[in-house]
């Protein structure tokens, strides 16, 4: 009998308002290492709000984070990124006056060991690192399928290309954590077949934890090992796909009879 | 024809005056997306705590230090007390903070150090030189050199660095900068007293030649004209705008003006900025708006 993994990131009795209105009430769970972990509910249900809560846009008003083995309340998002958690938007916050390639390699900020003055004048540490960044930023971009677009100004792409870009930016940065907040949102079909193939294909090869939002449950049930049903800011289904499928409360609050 | 040079050198050279204001309004508008109005104070408060301190009998670099070490202090209050509260606020609200700030600044630098115009010698005289049969003077040279130096390294800082990098991420895109841990706070604070670095430098040659007085704050007003031309996110266009706008200025007032009238030396910027506006709102060296609609 072996011990079960700690997991990566553990959420205990959250509980998020904004001014009287209960966005989130008292939710738990556990990601484990190296699982895809899908946050599914209706609009309004808190998915966005608890994504927010664990990259430290928000600070809850109640309950334990627990990542990696550290217990923390508080946490901004530049620290979130410090520690390895890294995410995408359900409206796409890219940086769109700027090149492909630039907005990857604003992903590699934090892994920059070098000073201002030896970027400037090229010395010390300053043009391997340069160098290293480069290439692995256009690992990334090869893997994610965008050379072509490299040089492309990111404001001038079509939607999906852009959601892919904006993966890429998080996937440079070598995440324990990546959170993803509806990446196939508005995409067709082979879109959303492609993007999932994306997803999987980072959680194995970079063995990247993910935690995502999406609507189209065949995708999520198709792409996920864990699955966490909300509703009304409350859990109501935690389990693997085939668990809470079978869940009535699920059922009746969010996959309808008929699914 | 030799006339001719001298007034297109004479030009230039006052244009360079103009483009080191300018350039203080581009950092700004780099990391933020806004056209900082007090830009025109900032000048005006380093320039008159520098002069002041000068006047104290504070030796000359160390009045230097202070006054820079006032900036930065300057940039860590604005930061805390302004920019902070306005995260993820539309460009515009930011705007109208800057114009109250430039009110703040104003009032400020003359309660503190009083309102009287004050002489400033940088111990380089104003007067010309003879450089193969042209006459330059020797104070817009000494500029020239700051102006090329100032842009030398501004460059280096921004286009070099992952700083520059990062500054753009702020100005695109605040919530995306810091998912991907950009400190929003520091870049701000470095932006800032960089600009008054900058305002020290061009408050200094500004007041060397026109005494350290309230209508230092009025340069923002000669900045305009070359923004709109060179581009507000440029330096290298802050610096073409610059020398565009003096040459053309001074030309225009020799052989343009006396069929106006004389004079025109004052609007002429703004007409040409005007056209600019009309052919090129990007300006010649900005980044054009780009939005997949």
């Amino acid at each position: 009998m072996t011990t079960l993994p700690q997991p990566l990131l553990r959420l205990e009795h959250i509980s998020l308002s904004f001014k009287g209105v209960h966005a989130i009430s008292d939710i738990g769970f556990d990601v484990a290492p190296g699982e895809i972990c899908a946050l599914i509910g209706p609009n309004g249900a808190g998915k966005s709000s608890l994504l927010n809560v664990i990259n430290g846009v928000y600070q809850p008003q109640q309950g334990r984070i627990t990542f990696d083995g550290q217990v923390r309340r508080q946490m901004r998002p530049h620290d979130a990124a410090r520690r390895g958690i890294a995410r995408t938007f359900q409206n796409i916050a890219l940086f769109k006056g700027m090149s492909v390639l630039d907005n990857v390699l604003t992903g590699r900020t934090l892994s920059t060991r070098s000073s201002w003055l030896e970027q400037a004048l090229r010395i010390g540490r300053a043009p391997r690192e340069e160098d290293a960044q480069r290439r692995r930023a256009e690992e990334v971009i090869e893997f994610l399928r965008i050379q072509p677009w490299r040089h492309a100004l990111v404001g001038q792409l079509p939607y999906g290309l852009q959601k892919r870009v904006e993966l890429a930016r998080a996937l440079v940065a070598e995440p324990r954590l990546l959170l993803l907040d509806e990446p196939m949102a508005g995409m067709n079909a082979d879109e959303k077949l492609e993007m999932s193939q994306f997803i999987l294909d980072s959680n194995r090869e970079f063995a990247t934890t993910v935690v995502l939002i999406e609507h189209d449950i065949g995708v999520v049930m198709g792409l996920s090992h864990h699955v966490v049903v909300l509703d009304y800011g409350k859990k109501i289904g935690d389990g693997s796909p085939d668990e809470v499928r079978r869940n009535p409360e699920v059922i009746r609050a969010y996959l309808g009879t008929k699914h | 024809m030799s006339f001719f040079f001298e007034v297109l050198l004479g030009g230039v050279l006052a244009g360079v005056m103009y483009s080191l204001v300018a350039i203080g309004f581009v950092l700004i508008y780099k990391a933020s997306g806004v056209f900082n109005f007090a830009q025109g104070a900032m000048v005006l408060f380093s320039a008159l705590t520098f002069v002041s301190l000068l006047e104290r009998h504070v030796p000359f670099w160390l009045a230097c230090a202070a006054t820079l070490l006032c900036m930065l202090l300057l940039a860590v209050l604005i930061e805390r007390l302004v920019l902070r509260h306005l995260v993820n606020r539309p460009p515009m609200t930011l705007f109208m903070a800057t114009l109250g700030l430039s009110y703040v600044l104003e009032g400020g630098a003359q309660a503190l150090w009083g309102s009287q115009v004050h002489g400033l010698d940088l111990g380089i005289a104003d007067v010309p030189l003879n450089l193969a049969g042209l006459m330059v003077s020797q104070f817009d040279l000494f500029a020239a050199a700051i102006a090329l130096f100032l842009v030398l390294a501004l460059s280096l800082l921004f286009n070099r660095t992952r700083m520059g990098l990062s500054l753009r991420a702020v100005a695109d895109d605040q919530l995306a900068a810091l998912a991907i841990g950009i400190r929003l706070q520091r870049m701000w604070i470095i932006v800032w007293a960089v600009a008054g670095f900058v305002g020290l430098v061009a408050g200094l040659l500004w007041g060397a030649r026109l005494g350290v007085q309230f209508s230092l704050s009025l340069i923002v007003l000669k900045a305009l004209p070359v923004l709109i031309i060179g581009g507000f996110t440029s330096i290298a266009g802050a610096i073409v705008g610059g020398l565009i706008v003096g040459a053309s200025e001074k030309l225009a007032e020799v052989y343009i003006g006396p069929l106006l009238g004389g004079g025109i030396e004052n609007w002429f910027p703004y007409l040409l900025a005007l056209a600019f506006l009309l052919l090129r709102p990007a300006g010649l060296f900005g980044e054009r708006a780009i939005e997949r609609v």
